[in-house]
C-alpha cells in the first residue's frame, strides 16, 4: 500500500512541476513580450547544436551495442546453409550500416548546419532532374545486387531434399515438442488427426490404431462416450434430460457419427502393407539427436494451432500448421561439442524454440537439440525402440558386430565430409 | 457543381448552435478532426501504458511490482507479477490499439479531416453527416476495444495479427472467448468508420478543390491522404472479409481456417480450411496498412520541413511519383509476411523482388527531405523538430527492412525481436513522430492558440532518446535469437548462459527507456492541455505559410472562409524565392507578370 501512494505522488508531484514551469515560462514570456510563434535565435541555436550531439550520442550507442552485442551471441551458423545465410545477413548489413551512417550524417549535419541566421535567405531550389535520376538509380543498382544474390541463396535452401537425406517428423503440439525418425526404411508411417487416441498422441495410421480409434468412437473408452452409449441415453424413456442437454448430445452425436463415417471409409481403403512405413518409425519425445554432417529432410506437423519451429543456431525456421505439412532440409555441420569448444562455453546446447505465438506457456515451448559425433550417435541409435517394440538397429546376433560396424563407417564417412569442408 | 451548391448552402447557415451540434454530434470537419485527436490521444494513452505493464515484465521477470498490482489487479498481476496469459493479452491489444486506433483513426482521421478541406480551399467535406458517422462509429469501436480488457476472461491474446486457430479456439488460449469476440466486433464497427471516412476523402479531394487548385498545386499532405484513402478503400474490405469468416468459423461450424485439429482433448470435426488462408488475407490488409500508417506522416513532414527549412519541397514532382510507387507497391508485398509459413517458395521470390523495390521510392523520399534541408534557413518549431526526427527514423527502420524482405535472411531473425524493433522504428516512431509534428504545427488551427516551445523542445528530445534507446537495443536481442511474444527469456540459461545474459541486460536497459519516455509523454499531454485553456493567442498565420488554411480566420466559422473561397494561383512551397521581398508566398497571390511556376 506504501509503494503504492510513493507512485501516485511522485506522478502528482510530476505533473505539479511541469505546471510551475509553465507559470514561470508564461510570466517572462509576458514581461518580454515573447510570442511563441518567433523562435529566438537562441533556441534555434540550442535545437541545431542538439540535433548534432544526439547524432553523435546516436552513433556512439550503436557502435557500443555493436561491440558488446553484434554477431557474437548466437555463434558460427552450424549449418551449411546457414553459413551461406551469415554471409549474405554480413554482406547486406555492411550496406545498410553504410546507407545508415551516411544518410542519418547528412540529415543531422544538415539540421545542424542550416540553422537561420540572422539575415540568412534559404537558397530557392525546388528540383534537379539530374540528381534525382542518381539516387533512383543508385539504389536500383545496389538492390539489384541484394535481390540476386538474396534469390541465389533462396533457390539453393528451399530445393527439394534428396533421397540420401534422412527423414525426420517434428510434431507440435501445445506446448512442446515430439521427433519421429523415419527408421531404416527412411520412409515415415502415415498420419490422419482422426486416429488421435491418448494412446496414439501422434495419430500415427496403422491398422490396429484404426481400429482402436473406430472402437472409441463406437463402444466408447474410460471418460470418453461411445456413439451407442449416446444413443442408448437418448432412446432410454426413463431417462429424463433438461432440453439443452438433450441437444448438446444429439449434436455430438452428430460429430461423432461423421467422424465414424470417415474411419470406416479409412479402413475400408487401408492397405495393410503400409504398416511396415509405421512400425519402424522411432518416436523420441526428450530431445531431437542429429548425427554430424548428415542430410536432413524435416517435416513438420502441428497438433492444435499453429507454432514455429526455430533453431537459431541451425539458422532454420519453418512454421508447423495444422492441417498441412511443411518441410525445411539441412546439414548440421558442427556436433554440440564442437559448438561448446567454438563459444568456448561448457553448457551450450542446441535448441528448438517456438517462435510464432500459440497461448499462454509459449515462451516454455522449447526442444534441446543434439548433434552427436559418428560414435555417440551410434549408441544413441542402439538405446532406442521403433514403433513396434523392436530394436531401432534390429540386427540378428550372428552379423550384429558387423552391421554396427558398418554403420559407424557410413557415419565416420558422413561427418568427415564435414572436415573437409 | 458541388462546390457551387455546397457554398450556397452554407451562406444562410450561421444561426447559433447548441452545445450537442457543435461539439458532440458535429458535421463540422474541423471539429471532427479535433475529435478523432481526442480519442486518439486517450487511446494512445492507455496503449502506452499496456506497453509499460509488459515491459516492466520483460525487464524484470518475476519481480513483483506493486504498479503492475495497482493497475491490473488481483486478477492478472497477483503478487506484483504478471500473469502470463495477460502479457499476451497487453501485447495484442497494445498492437491493435496503435496501429489502428492511434496511427490509423487518430492519424489520417485528425489530419485528413482537418486538413482536406482547409488546404485545398473547401467549405467542408463531401458530406458531414457521413463524417460524422464515421467519428462515431470509430468512437463506439475505441469503447468496444476497452472494454474487452475488463472480460473475465481476458482480451484477445493471440497477437494483433489475430491468426487462426489460435483466434479460433478458447480452448488454446481464454482469451479467443468473448475477449475476441470483442475485438473481432471492434474491429469490424472500426473497418465501417475507416472506410466511410477514405470514401470521403476521395471524393472531396476529387471534387471540392477550389478554383486553381490543380492536382499538381495540392500539397503533398494532401497527396499523401489522398493515396492513403485510396490504399483504405481497397485493402480494408479484404480485413472485413478475413474477420467476418473468423467470426463464422468461431460462431457458425464452418471451416474457412480450420482443418485437423486436436485441442484440449477435443477432435475437432474441421476439415479442409487453411489457417494460411488467413494471414494472406490479413496482409493484403496489413501491409498497405503500414504505408495507410506512414504515408499521412511524410505527409505531414513534407509539408512542415519545407516550411521551417523555408526552402521549397526539393522534387515535388518525385514525391508525388513515390507516394504513388509505394501505393501500388504496398499491394503486391503481403506474402513478405509470410516466408516462412511454408508458401511456395517460388512466390517467396516474387514477393523478395517486389517488396525490395519499394525501398526505391523511399530512398527518393528521403533524399528529397535531406536536399530540403540542404542551404536551407531551418527554424526550429517542436513540429520542426519531430519532423526531422521522422526522416531518422525512417531511414533507420527502414533499413533494416531490406533484410526482413530477403527470404534467405528472413529464415534467421523472423519473428524475433528484430522484426519488432524494424516495425517500432520504421512504422511506429515515425507514424507517431508525424502525428507529433502534425499536432504542434496544426495546434494553432486546431484550438487558435500556441503550444509551449520549450515545453515542447523537452518533449521532442525525451521521445527520440527513448525512442531510439529502446528499439536500438531491440535489434540486438533479436539477432541474439530471441523471439517475439515471449513472456520471459530464463528459457535462454539452459541453451546458452551468454546468450541469456545478454539479453537480460539489454532488456533491462529497453524497459527503462521505455518507462521513462512513457513518462516524458506527460509533458506533452500536459501542454496540450494546458494550453487549449490558457496558450498565447494564435496569430493568423504563425508559422509563414504558404497553404490555405492559413488565410481562414483564427477562430472557427462554418464553412471556413467567410465571404468567397479563394482562389489558387500557385504551389504551395514559394519559399524564398528570388526577387521577392518575403520570404513566403501564399498560394493565393497571382503571378507577377513573367514570374515562372516553378
Amino acid at each position: 500500500m506504501g509503494s503504492k501512494l510513493i507512485i501516485l505522488l511522485v506522478i502528482i508531484l510530476g505533473v505539479l512541476a511541469i505546471a510551475q514551469l509553465v507559470r514561470v515560462n508564461e510570466l517572462t514570456a509576458k514581461q518580454t513580450g515573447k510570442r511563441e510563434e518567433e523562435i529566438p535565435h537562441r533556441d534555434n541555436i540550442f535545437n541545431s547544436r542538439m540535433m548534432l550531439l544526439f547524432m553523435i550520442l546516436l552513433y556512439v550507442g550503436f557502435i557500443w551495442l555493436m561491440i558488446k552485442y553484434g554477431f557474437v551471441d548466437l555463434g558460427p551458423a552450424a549449418t551449411a546453409h546457414g553459413q551461406d545465410i551469415d554471409w549474405l545477413l554480413n554482406l547486406n548489413f555492411v550496406i545498410i550500416v553504410a546507407i545508415f551512417f551516411l544518410t542519418n550524417t547528412l540529415l543531422f549535419v544538415f539540421a545542424w548546419k542550416y540553422v537561420k541566421k540572422p539575415g540568412a535567405k534559404a537558397f530557392y531550389y525546388p528540383h534537379n532532374n539530374k540528381l534525382e535520376m542518381i539516387w533512383t538509380v543508385i539504389p536500383a543498382a545496389v538492390l539489384a545486387v541484394i535481390i540476386i544474390l538474396g534469390l541465389r541463396t533462396w533457390n539453393d535452401i528451399t530445393t527439394t531434399a534428396d533421397d540420401e537425406s534422412v527423414k525426420i517428423e517434428v510434431f507440435s503440439y501445445q506446448f512442446g515438442w515430439t521427433a519421429r525418425y523415419s527408421g531404416m526404411d527412411n520412409e515415415l508411417g502415415r498420419f490422419d488427426y482422426k486416429l488421435t487416441t491418448p494412446q496414439n498422441p501422434y495419430a500415427i495410421m496403422t491398422r490396429a490404431n484404426i481400429d482402436s480409434a473406430l472402437n472409441r468412437m463406437m463402444v466408447g473408452s474410460p471418460g470418453q462416450e461411445g456413439i451407442e452409449m449416446i444413443e442408448n441415453k437418448l432412446n432410454d424413456p426413463s431417462i429424463v434430460l433438461p432440453r439443452d442437454e438433450r441437444n448438446a448430445l444429439r449434436q455430438e452425436l452428430g460429430r461423432k457419427e461423421r467422424m465414424a463415417r470417415h474411419l470406416q471409409a479409412m479402413s475400408a481403403t487401408y492397405n495393410d502393407s503400409l504398416d511396415d512405413l509405421a512400425n519402424n518409425d522411432i518416436i523420441v519425445e526428450d530431445s531431437l539427436v542429429l548425427l554430424k554432417g548428415q542430410h536432413y529432410a524435416l517435416s513438420f506437423r502441428s497438433k492444435d494451432v499453429i507454432h514455429s519451429a526455430y533453431f537459431p543456431h541451425f539458422r532454420v525456421q519453418m512454421n508447423t500448421v495444422p492441417g498441412m505439412t511443411t518441410h525445411f532440409k539441412f546439414q548440421p555441420l558442427y556436433s554440440t561439442d564442437d559448438m561448446k569448444e567454438k563459444l568456448n562455453n561448457e553448457d551450450f546446447e542446441y535448441i528448438l524454440m517456438c517462435n510464432k505465438i500459440c497461448g499462454g506457456s509459449h515462451y516454455k515451448m522449447k526442444m534441446e537439440v543434439q548433434v552427436l559425433e559418428p560414435e555417440e550417435y551410434l549408441n544413441w541409435q542402439k538405446a532406442h525402440k521403433t514403433y513396434d517394440g523392436s530394436d531401432w538397429l534390429n540386427f540378428s546376433e550372428s552379423e550384429r558386430a558387423e552391421k554396427e560396424a558398418e554403420l559407424l563407417k557410413k557415419y565416420q564417412t558422413i561427418a568427415a565430409r564435414v572436415e573437409e569442408k | 457543381m458541388a462546390a457551387v451548391a455546397q457554398e450556397s448552402n452554407h451562406g444562410h447557415d450561421h444561426h447559433e448552435e447548441s452545445f450537442v451540434s457543435k461539439y458532440i454530434f458535429s458535421q463540422d470537419h474541423k471539429m471532427i478532426g479535433k475529435q478523432f485527436l481526442m480519442t486518439a490521444i486517450f487511446m494512445g494513452l492507455v496503449a502506452m501504458m499496456l506497453s509499460v505493464f509488459f515491459r516492466i515484465q520483460l525487464g524484470w521477470p518475476g519481480e513483483s511490482s506493486d504498479f503492475l498490482n495497482v493497475f491490473l489487479g488481483d486478477r492478472w498481476a497477483p503478487d506484483g507479477i504478471l500473469n502470463q496469459d495477460m502479457y499476451l493479452g497487453l501485447v495484442t491489444i497494445h498492437g491493435t490499439i496503435m496501429v489502428f486506433f492511434v496511427l490509423t483513426g487518430g492519424l489520417s482521421g485528425t489530419f485528413s479531416n482537418l486538413l482536406i478541406p482547409l488546404q485545398i480551399g473547401a467549405r467542408d467535406m463531401a458530406s458531414g453527416l457521413l463524417n460524422m458517422i464515421s467519428y462515431w462509429l470509430f468512437a463506439i469501436s475505441s469503447i468496444i476495444m476497452l472494454v474487452s480488457l475488463f472480460v473475465e476472461s481476458g482480451p484477445a491474446m493471440s497477437g494483433w495479427t489475430v491468426y487462426p486457430p489460435l483466434s479460433a479456439l478458447p480452448q488454446a488460449v481464454s482469451g479467443s472467448g468473448m475477449g475476441m469476440t470483442l475485438w473481432l466486433t471492434s474491429m469490424t464497427i472500426f473497418i465501417a468508420s475507416s472506410l466511410i471516412g477514405s470514401l470521403n476523402y476521395i471524393v472531396t479531394v476529387i471534387n471540392l478543390r477550389t478554383k486553381g487548385m490543380k492536382m499538381t498545386r495540392m500539397p503533398l499532405t494532401i497527396w499523401a491522404f489522398f493515396v492513403t484513402a485510396i490504399l483504405g478503400v481497397l485493402s480494408f474490405p479484404v480485413l472485413l472479409s478475413a474477420a467476418l469468416l473468423l467470426l463464422m468459423d468461431r460462431t457458425m461450424g464452418t471451416s474457412f481456417y480450420l482443418s485437423d485439429i486436436v485441442v484440449g482433448g477435443e477432435m475437432l470435426d474441421n476439415v479442409g480450411g487453411s489457417p494460411i488462408l488467413y494471414q494472406h488475407l490479413f496482409w493484403f490488409l496489413g501491409h498497405p496498412e503500414v504505408y495507410i500508417v506512414l504515408l499521412p506522416a511524410l505527409g505531414l513532414s513534407s509539408e512542415i520541413i519545407s516550411t521551417n527549412a523555408r526552402k521549397p519541397i526539393f522534387g515535388y514532382r518525385a514525391m508525388i511519383g513515390s507516394i504513388l510507387a509505394i501505393g501500388f507497391l504496398s499491394f503486391i508485398v503481403w506474402g513478405h509476411h509470410m516466408f516462412v509459413t511454408g508458401m511456395n517458395p517460388f512466390l517467396g521470390s516474387v514477393f523478395v523482388f517486389t517488396t525490395l523495390l519499394i525501398a526505391i521510392p523511399s530512398a527518393v523520399k528521403v533524399f528529397n527531405y535531406i536536399t530540403t534541408l540542404w542551404k536551407g534557413t531551418i527554424v526550429y518549431t517542436p513540429g520542426m523538430l519531430f519532423a526531422i526526427g521522422l526522416v531518422s527514423t525512417f531511414i533507420t527502420g527502414g533499413v533494416t527492412g531490406i533484410i526482413l524482405a530477403d527470404s534467405a535472411l528472413d529464415i534467421s531473425v523472423h519473428d524475433t525481436y528484430f522484426v519488432v524493433a524494424h516495425f517500432h522504428v520504421v512504422m511506429g516512431l515515425s507514424a507517431i513522430f508525424g502525428m507529433f509534428a502534425g499536432i504542434y504545427h496544426w495546434f494553432p488551427k486546431m484550438f487558435g492558440k500556441l503550444m509551449s516551445n520549450r515545453l515542447g523542445y523537452i518533449h521532442f528530445w525525451i521521445t527520440i532518446i527513448c525512442g531510439y534507446g529502446v528499439f536500438l537495443p531491440m535489434h540486438f536481442v533479436g539477432l541474439g535469437g530471441a523471439p517475439r511474444r515471449y513472456y520471459d527469456y530464463s528459457v535462454y540459461e539452459g541453451f546458452n548462459p551468454t546468450s541469456a545474459e545478454m539479453m537480460m541486460d539489454l532488456n533491462v536497459i529497453i524497459s527503462i527507456f521505455a518507462i521513462i519516455g512513457a513518462f516524458g509523454q506527460v509533458v506533452f499531454f500536459f501542454n496540450f492541455f494546458y494550453s487549449i485553456f490558457r496558450g498565447q493567442k494564435s496569430p493568423q498565420n504563425p508559422w509563414k505559410s504558404n497553404t490555405l488554411e492559413w488565410t481562414t480566420p483564427v477562430k472557427h466559422v462554418h464553412g471556413n472562409w467567410p465571404g468567397e473561397l479563394p482562389t489558387v494561383h500557385r504551389w504551395p512551397y514559394d519559399y524564398s524565392k528570388p526577387g521577392m521581398d518575403e520570404d513566403f508566398i501564399p498560394q493565393t497571390t497571382p503571378l507577377m507578370e513573367g514570374e515562372e511556376e516553378h
